[in-house]
């Protein structure tokens, strides 16, 4: 058989010549371009600069000069890493450092589909790291029975997009556990829930989401989203030895996008501490994961055309969220943006906009304006125009500076 | 002394034993058989049932798994070259998804997961249509929203794919129910207006395609068991090829395989060799007869195969397997070599007609390659239509402000890719 199939060099022949027609006769190119492409003519919609973003730490100096990380760890080393190896950092940390600690999901025993795990199951035995059944109900439910008898589950769940069948269990169990037990004290705080999330381009409707809103609605859970290797590492960390169930969604997109300047040592970042990435006097945006790359593109553009001064606020935690350091900053600038991937509608920065009306309502220049991602599904064609954009970005700070 | 029947009501043909003896079915090396109709050499074993297929249709079968395997090496290409963002080969399993549709009527509704384009194929999806899927162009009747490899056919009574695992299970079971209903006349019948008097008068069947890792999941469990509840006519059909991206069945499960679990509740179960599409074909037929009768009853083939291929575009297989495993099976066994030693057997085929098959094959997929990637890509609009019946106050707030931002932005939005470029929102916007 082997010999009489076609080899796949003469059946792609004709693809390797992208502009080659299949019929001489006919000339026309294909007007389709590649499926991510920007726009010939574009100053903003252009594709993010990870390698000089100022989100990142580009140098071992910086990264050390982080007030939030210890002593010890600042006087330390720090090597060049992506986030997805910030996530293997961190877990190897937490089983090396904690016998409790469990690693377990879909496909992670070879590494998992994103990297997160590799190496873990043959350091650590597949006793602690493991493959699930294709069961994302069956799977948090296991952990939260593993955390409610002492263990430190993290329980990793392929897509964020694929959560929904865990949701019983994460809104009416893992959110409930400490409350319905009352005094006899049990609960499932050692768990903690990671889940790739966010667009990356081509994800259509089930690899594109980021449902963080409907978590942040369920009271007894902590979500938290880092945008960043270091974060990714200091976060997780904290997460697994916090004593609340943490939903942690990891942005996939920046799983290689994002590469930093990390340290070696393990560290913890506090859970309930937005970051002020960027000071401003004239407004305030406040965003977490991957949109906060795309809010300093068009924070550094606005600046240089409108000569305005702009505030990046990264929330890190959505629940508990740091309303001081947000209010604090609003109070400061008179105006505010929030910037989300998901659905505007009842997403987290309705309860942001919300907050700093209540609480900030007479310092207020201009109304709390929301870029998110509009009211629809992310169509694979479509998500260009769905997803908030440097452009959507850049006028939001135009209109809301000129309102 | 008779033995005495149990009057429980949860297991009313239980008889009481005073032996105390637990079912040990890991300690038992006992395993439901596998039917075949086909040796590996292509040779029939029961002369008496034969292939139970006639030659012509022997020969349409082989024409679409080659179509299929084509389409599968050259989109997969095309992947890897930045073409489209993303697809799904079936290689290995073209017999259970080609088979199993050849034994189904027109008419009956069919859910897919993701790797059954030769259902598609063989109920009549055509290269085009394909190909207008996986480049999202304007004529996908997806309209551009969902990834590759993602179809739906209303005419081909085939619902459009989900990338979630396991949903379409329940749903094969409520639209059989909703079958039943149908083919008894509880409820006149309901369906395309386009079926012929003939096909109105067929009793239908619906059929839940899936694999053993996605039967993890609790909708599998759920939809077989309401399936045999309501005695729906749903024929459920696994595809078992042995891995779950990475996840082998060691891993997936530990009892044996899925067929094993219809015994528990109460379906009638057959499994079957995949690579073998006579046997898909005659399990098929079979099910679909046990489906229909007494009114309707759930029925459940397990398709043993082996996954040749990566998951899917975004995968590489070889982190977790070795490559001599992948290449030992290509060359022990596989659903398109061992219909065409039976063919060859006959006196059908031979390597001319394997060869001008190819060629005129794989010029007809690139010709709709290239058709459909030339094409633009569908009205901007269809971003935003069909999440609810009508678009909403909201929505079109949401419309209004994007159109906006196009109009005041046009340089950083190429659009002109799309039909109607920029200006497709403001089209709906005018509209009331």
């Amino acid at each position: 058989m082997a010999a009489k199939t076609p080899s796949m060099r003469s059946l792609s022949r004709y693809l390797l010549r992208p502009q080659a027609s299949l019929h001489p006769r006919c000339h026309a190119k294909p007007h389709s371009k590649p499926y991510s492409a920007a726009a010939a003519g574009a100053r903003l919609n252009v594709p993010l600069e990870y390698d000089s973003t100022p989100l990142l730490h580009h140098t071992s100096k910086s990264a050390l000069a982080n007030p939030e990380l210890p002593e010890h760890i600042r006087k330390g080393q720090t090597k060049r890493i992506n986030l997805y190896t910030a996530v293997n950092e961190a877990l190897r940390h937490a089983l090396q450092t904690d016998e409790r600690v469990l690693v377990f999901g879909e496909d992670i025993q070879f590494g998992g589909v994103f990297r997160c795990t590799m190496n873990l199951a043959a350091d650590f035995g597949t006793d602690r790291v493991f493959n699930t059944p294709l069961s994302e109900q069956g799977l948090v439910g296991f952990a939260i029975g593993a955390a409610a008898e002492g263990m430190r589950p993290v329980a990793e769940v392929q897509f964020a997009d694929y959560v929904f069948p865990a949701f019983d269990q994460i809104h009416n169990e893992a959110a409930k556990y400490r409350y319905r037990s009352g005094s006899t004290g049990v609960h499932c705080g050692g768990l903690t829930i990671r889940m790739p999330c966010g667009s990356v381009g081509h994800g259509a409707l089930y690899h594109t989401q980021s449902p963080e809103a409907l978590f942040t609605h369920t009271p007894g859970l902590r979500v938290v989203v880092p945008r960043s290797p270091v974060q990714a590492k200091g976060l997780l960390l904290s997460s697994i030895r916090c004593a609340d169930p943490v939903i942690f969604m990891e942005p996939k997109i920046l799983y290689r996008a994002a590469v930093e300047q990390v340290p070696v040592d393990a560290y913890h970042l506090p859970l309930d501490k937005a970051e002020v990435l960027k000071t401003g006097s004239d407004v305030t945006i406040v965003s977490y994961g991957t949109p906060l790359y795309t809010c300093s593109a068009a924070i550094a553009a606005a600046e240089k055309d409108f000569g305005c001064s702009v505030e990046l606020i990264d929330l890190r935690t959505i629940y508990p969220w740091d309303r001081e350091t947000v209010l604090n900053s609003v109070r400061k600038t008179g105006r505010a943006i929030v910037v989300h991937e998901s659905m505007m509608n009842a997403g987290v920065g309705a309860e942001v906009a919300a907050t700093i009306q209540e609480q900030a309502f007479l310092r207020l220049e201009a109304p709390v304006k929301r870029v998110a991602g509009w009211a629809t599904h992310t169509g694979l064609v479509f998500e260009k125009i769905i997803i908030p954009d440097v452009t959507r970005v850049y006028d939001a700070i135009k209109k809301t500076i000129d309102y | 002394m008779p033995p005495t029947l149990v009057l429980f009501p949860g297991a009313l043909n239980s008889e009481f034993t005073n032996t105390l003896s637990f079912l040990r079915p890991s300690k038992s090396k006992d395993a439901i058989p596998t039917y075949r109709c086909l040796n590996q050499y292509g040779e029939i074993i029961d002369k008496s049932v034969g292939a139970d297929t006639t030659d012509q249709e022997a020969l349409e079968l082989y024409k679409n798994m080659v179509t299929l395997s084509i389409m599968d090496l050259l989109m997969f290409e095309a992947q890897r070259q930045g073409r489209l963002s993303f697809y799904m080969v079936s290689a290995g399993e073209e017999g259970i998804s080609i088979g199993s549709a050849s034994a189904l009527h027109p008419s009956d509704v069919v859910f897919t997961q993701y790797r059954e384009s030769g259902v598609y194929l063989q109920r009549g999806f055509t290269l085009t249509q394909f190909m207008n899927q996986l480049f999202a162009n304007s004529s996908d009747n997806g309209l551009g929203r969902n990834m590759p490899v993602h179809y739906g056919s209303k005419e081909l009574n085939i619902h459009t794919i989900s990338s979630t695992l396991a949903t379409q299970i329940p749903h094969a079971a409520g639209a059989a129910y909703a079958l039943k209903l149908q083919n008894s006349g509880v409820v006149g019948r309901i369906g395309s207006p386009s079926a012929s008097a003939d096909e109105k008068e067929v009793e239908r069947v619906a059929v839940c395609f899936f694999g053993e890792g996605a039967a993890s999941e609790g909708d599998f469990h759920s939809a077989l068991n309401i399936a045999a509840t309501r005695q729906v006519p749903c024929i459920f059909i696994c595809r078992n090829n042995g891995y779950a991206i990475s996840t082998p069945t060691s891993d997936q499960y530990r009892g044996d395989g899925i067929a094993a679990r219809g015994a528990g509740y109460g379906i009638d179960t057959l499994r079957v060799d995949g690579n073998d599409i006579f046997a898909v074909r005659r399990a098929v037929k079979q099910a679909r007869r046990l489906a229909l009768e007494d009114g309707g009853r759930p029925v459940l083939v397990e398709c043993m195969a082996y996954r040749v291929g990566h998951h899917s575009t975004s995968d590489d297989s070889f982190a977790y397997r070795q490559k001599i495993e992948v290449e030992d099976w290509k060359r022990r066994d596989n659903p398109l070599t061992r219909l065409r030693k039976w063919m060859e057997g006959r006196g059908l085929w031979d390597d001319a007609k394997e060869k001008e098959l190819r060629s005129s094959t794989r010029k007809e997929v690139l010709k709709a390659f290239e058709t459909a990637e030339k094409q633009k890509k569908p009205n901007i609009k269809n971003a935003f239509t069909d999440v609810w019946e009508h678009v909403t106050e909201e929505q079109r707030a949401h419309m209004a402000e994007m159109a906006d931002i196009l109009q005041r932005y046009p340089k950083e939005y190429d659009l002109d890719g799309y039909e109607g470029g920029a200006k497709g929102l403001e089209e709906l916007l005018q509209k009331k």
